[in-house]
This record gives structure tokens, C-alpha cells and sequence, in this order.
């Protein structure tokens, strides 16, 4: 009975377990050779500059629309000189961390999933084994490491784009001198605000990028498995983004603040 | 042989001792949830020998290659290669067992993103330290072996389907691996391309002296293999002629059933049988 009442969480728990099991050998593999040097940069190339056209656009729609209606609401407070303020702190804490961990769980967690996931489908991870090579040190170290060292670069990209964005709304829409857009830019951010857009993007690149890759590992059933692997990818991805960046908001205000 | 011995024998790898089989399975069973595969399965594979697995499909053959390469491990009994009990080393232990033997995977399973010159001197280029000009010389070597030297810098994606076995047998023999495990290497080939593959099989059988194991569903290539032999002419060219009369036969049939062996013989015994299952499965 008791048995029964306890199936349906088997499935998840031994998700859970199956993906610390892979953390525990990414770490055990960052500390010890072979370490594939050419993979991890073609994987930074792959995910850092292959992501940084829709980053750009992300950035600056999502820093243009913010300054837009936000414009609206400090009219009513009689405050739209601090538009800068508001838009850099947005930018820089918060929107511009998660759009673009979405955006890239989107672009490159599902593309680690389904080629992972083709990979493995075909035998290919099977014969890397067959060839000795370690897959995880091969696939999953590359992956997770350029994930982890690029998602802050994007990010720190994306908040520039967004709050020239900003710069470009409140200049031509909603008449607000640049030099008081930019001094209000400025003294709106401060240096803890700065540290918590860097921190976030590594913790969210490691998670994007690690659930991507336990995913396409775990891939079975042929292209149709494939599929399901990588919309898995995305929508997993995509929540635990917007999980972990609450509890990490959390843990830095409590710690920075 | 008996266990002690083979531990005796644990040599470094490129040693074996006289008598030592390539591959030694001692009552191996293996289940994947309530499903038995294997079952108090035993056999050996004696080096410079082919053993040839036949069964329905389910019956665990390629289940059986993947317990020799080491990735997957059994639930009980033992299984030693080329002197080593890889049933109980971890996955870095097993990388040099791994380097002595060569598998063909069903469909190739070749890299898409590599060429076929990449893909053929894959563990070469990404495992060993030797030099990139010795390890072409090494790939064109091979690719010349199975007849592909012209498609060293194609996609996998660009060659057809029994090329691509050929150069997944070029990759396998690549690192001159001591044994050979072969994966279906000819379904899903029409009959003219898959005796090209046969071919390959037949030549590192007895120019290489390969030992091989090869997992198939398709009988005529498994005999054809099994009543073939390779000959050099005096001009040095390669030929694939019928085996002659009183030839030894070094390559046994062995049929998978209920998850132990049903049976285990030559071609002729095979052909022969009057064994109701067999002969349903030879008709």
C-alpha cells in the first residue's frame, strides 16, 4: 500500500539523483585530466557568440518597453526625470540576468539537449565509451563550463543594449534629456546591484546548460525521444531559472544588503 | 580455463599468455527490470578465432558487446577480456581494456560533426599523444584498407550507408585493436554492398588475425564470412575465395535461446542441425 502510495514520486526522485550523480562527475572532472580544451572553446564560440544576436535584440526591446511603462507610472509621482535609475537598476538586478537565461535556456539548453539526445539515440555516446572517451569530460564539462563562463558576458551585453534601450525611449518618446536619463542611470546603481547581475548569470549558466546535458544523456525512444528531450530541456530549464533566481535574490539580499 | 589462471594472466595490456582467451564469459546473467536477457551464459573466444551470435531479436546479443566494451555491467558471473575481469573495473580502469578492442556499432554510430578522416582516427587524434602526420598516415592506411582513401575529408552524411559501416570498421581498426566486435555491420545493406563489409570482416580475420565477434541477424552474411578466406595473390592484391576442403574452421555459430546458448557449432553443424527451432530460424 504504502509501496504504492510512493510510485509516482520513484520517476522524479531518481531524476534528481541521476543529475547530482552528473554534478558530482562534472566536478570530479574539472579536477582531473584529460581536460578537452578545443571543445570548451568551440563550445564558448557556440553559446557566447552564437547566442549574441538574440541577446542584443532581447536587451534592447526589453530596455525600450521598460522605459516605456515605466515613463507612465512615475509621470502619476511626477518623477520621469529618474527613468534612468529605474531602467539601469531593473536592467542590471533583475530583467537583464533572467531574459537572457531564458533566452539562452531557450536557444542553447535546448540545442545541448537534442544534440546530446541525437547522440545518444544513435550510439554515438556508446561509441565515444567504445573509443575511450569519458562523455562527460568530452560533452557535459564543455558544455556546462562555456554556459557558466558565458552567460555573464551576454548578460552584461544585454543590460548595456537594454539600458541605451532605455536611453533611446526616454530621449525621443518621453523627452527626457540624455544627460539627466544617463545621471539618473547612474546614480541609480549601486556596486552590491552590479555584483548581484554577475553573480546571478553564473549560477543560472551552470543550471541551463547542466539540466540540458542530464537531459540529452538521459534521452531514449529515437527522434521522437529526442523531441521530448528537448522541450524537457526548455520548460525545466525555464522554471529552474525562474526558481533559482527568487532564492538567489533572497540569499544576496540577506547576505549583500 | 579456470578463473585463478586468468588472474595469473592479469598482464598489462598488449601481453596475453599462451592459451589465455580474447574474451571469456563464466555464467554471466544479466535482467533489465523483470526481463532476463542472459542467463548462466559461458563461452570463450579464443584469440585469432571468430565466434558468430545468432538469435531472435531481444535475445541479448548486442547486450552481450556491450558487457565485453564494459558499458553495461552484469549481475552476476564474470567476464574477462583479453586477460582482465572488466566486470569490476571502474570506467577510467576500463579505458585501456577499451583500447584493445575495436566495435562496430549497428548503423556506424559515426560522429556527424567529424569528417570521416576525424572520425576514423578519432581516438588517435583525442586519446594518444602521437603525432598528427603519424596519425594520418595511420587513417589513410585504414581507409585504404576498406576502400574509402578518397572520402577522408566527407561528412558521414555525405556517404552512403554501407560506406559509412566501412568507415566505422576503418575506426575500429584504426588503434590495431587485438579484438573485434561487430554490431549488425550488415543490416539494413543491400546484398551487393553488404558483402563488401563481409569482405572487410573475412580480410582482418585472416590478414590481421583479428579476433571477432560478430552479432547478426543475417545468416547469409554469417555464413558467407564463416565458408570465405582471404588470399593474398602474388601481384599483393587481396582475394575473397571459398574456403578450401579441409580448411579449419576457426569460426563457430553460436544461437542465443532463453537467455543461455542453444546451440554452438561450426557452419556445417549449423546447416546440418535437426533442431526444430534452428532449422525455423535457418528457413
Amino acid at each position: 500500500m504504502a509501496a504504492g502510495l510512493f510510485d509516482p514520486m520513484k520517476k522524479p526522485i531518481l531524476e534528481v539523483q541521476e543529475y547530482l550523480r552528473l554534478i558530482g562527475q562534472f566536478a570530479r572532472g574539472l579536477v582531473s585530466r584529460p581536460i578537452y580544451g578545443r571543445d570548451i572553446v568551440e563550445q564558448l564560440d557556440q553559446i557566447g557568440v552564437g547566442s549574441l544576436a538574440v541577446v542584443l535584440l532581447t536587451g534592447t526591446f526589453t530596455g525600450m518597453v521598460l522605459a516605456l511603462q515605466s515613463g507612465l507610472t512615475l509621470d502619476r509621482f511626477g518623477v520621469r526625470t529618474e527613468i534612468g535609475g529605474l531602467v539601469s537598476a531593473s536592467m542590471v538586478k533583475e530583467l537583464g540576468p533572467v531574459l537572457t537565461a531564458l533566452i539562452v535556456a531557450g536557444r542553447v539548453g535546448s540545442g545541448i539537449a537534442a544534440e546530446l539526445g541525437s547522440m545518444m539515440v544513435t550510439d554515438q555516446v556508446a561509441a565515444l565509451r567504445a573509443l575511450g572517451t569519458d562523455p562527460i569530460r568530452k560533452l557535459v564539462i564543455p558544455r556546462i563550463l562555456a554556459a557558466t563562463a558565458m552567460l555573464p558576458v551576454l548578460t552584461v551585453i544585454a543590460d548595456a543594449v537594454g539600458v541605451v534601450g532605455g536611453a533611446i525611449i526616454s530621449s525621443t518618446q518621453l523627452k527626457v534629456a540624455t544627460s539627466v536619463y544617463w545621471n539618473s542611470a547612474v546614480d541609480g546603481l549601486y556596486l552590491d546591484d552590479v555584483w548581484m547581475g554577475l553573480i546571478k548569470p553564473v549560477v543560472l549558466g551552470f543550471v541551463i546548460a547542466s539540466i540540458g546535458c542530464h537531459v540529452g544523456l538521459r534521452t531514449k525512444g529515437g527522434t521522437q525521444g529526442v523531441g521530448r528531450a528537448t522541450t524537457n530541456s526548455v520548460v525545466i530549464a525555464s522554471v529552474a531559472v525562474l526558481a533559482v533566481d527568487f532564492l538567489l535574490t533572497k540569499l544576496l539580499i540577506a547576505v549583500m544588503y | 580455463m579456470p578463473v585463478d589462471a586468468l588472474i595469473e594472466a592479469q598482464a598489462p595490456p598488449g601481453t596475453l599468455a599462451a592459451g589465455t582467451p580474447a574474451v571469456l564469459f563464466e555464467d554471466v546473467s544479466l535482467a533489465f527490470d523483470d526481463k532476463v536477457v542472459l542467463e548462466h551464459l559461458s563461452f570463450s573466444l579464443m584469440p585469432g578465432t571468430m565466434k558468430v551470435f545468432l538469435g531472435a531479436s531481444g535475445a541479448g546479443k548486442s547486450t552481450i558487446l556491450r558487457l565485453i566494451l564494459g558499458l553495461l555491467r552484469p549481475d552476476a558471473g564474470a567476464i574477462w577480456v583479453h586477460g582482465r575481469r572488466v566486470d569490476q573495473l571502474t570506467e577510467a580502469e576500463l579505458m585501456p581494456v577499451r583500447a584493445e578492442l575495436g566495435m562496430v556499432f549497428q548503423e556506424g554510430a559515426l560522429f556527424d560533426s567529424l569528417t570521416v578522416r576525424e572520425n576514423t582516427g578519432y581516438r588517435l587524434f583525442e586519446e594518444t599523444r602521437q603525432p598528427i602526420a603519424d596519425v594520418d598516415v595511420r587513417v589513410q592506411e585504414v581507409l585504404g584498407f576498406v576502400g574509402l582513401r578518397d572520402y577522408a575529408e566527407r561528412m558521414p552524411s555525405d556517404i552512403s550507408g554501407g560506406q559509412r559501416r566501412r568507415v566505422a570498421i576503418a575506426r575500429a581498426l584504426a588503434s590495431r585493436p587485438r579484438t573485434l566486435l561487430y554490431d549488425e555491420p550488415t543490416t539494413g545493406l543491400d546484398p551487393i554492398t553488404a558483402l563488401t563489409v563481409d569482405a572487410e570482416i573475412i580480410k582482418l580475420r585472416d590478414l590481421e588475425h583479428v579476433s571477432s565477434i560478430i552479432v547478426t541477424h543475417q545468416l547469409r552474411d554469417a555464413f558467407y564470412v564463416a565458408t570465405h578466406r582471404a588470399v593474398t595473390g602474388e601481384d599483393g592484391t587481396v582475394a575473397i575465395r571459398p574456403a578450401p576442403a579441409g580448411d579449419p574452421d576457426d569460426t563457430r555459430f553460436i544461437m542465443l535461446k532463453d537467455g543461455g546458448i542453444g546451440f554452438e557449432g561450426t557452419a556445417a553443424e549449423l546447416r546440418a542441425t535437426s533442431d526444430a527451432y534452428l532449422r525455423a530460424f535457418l528457413s
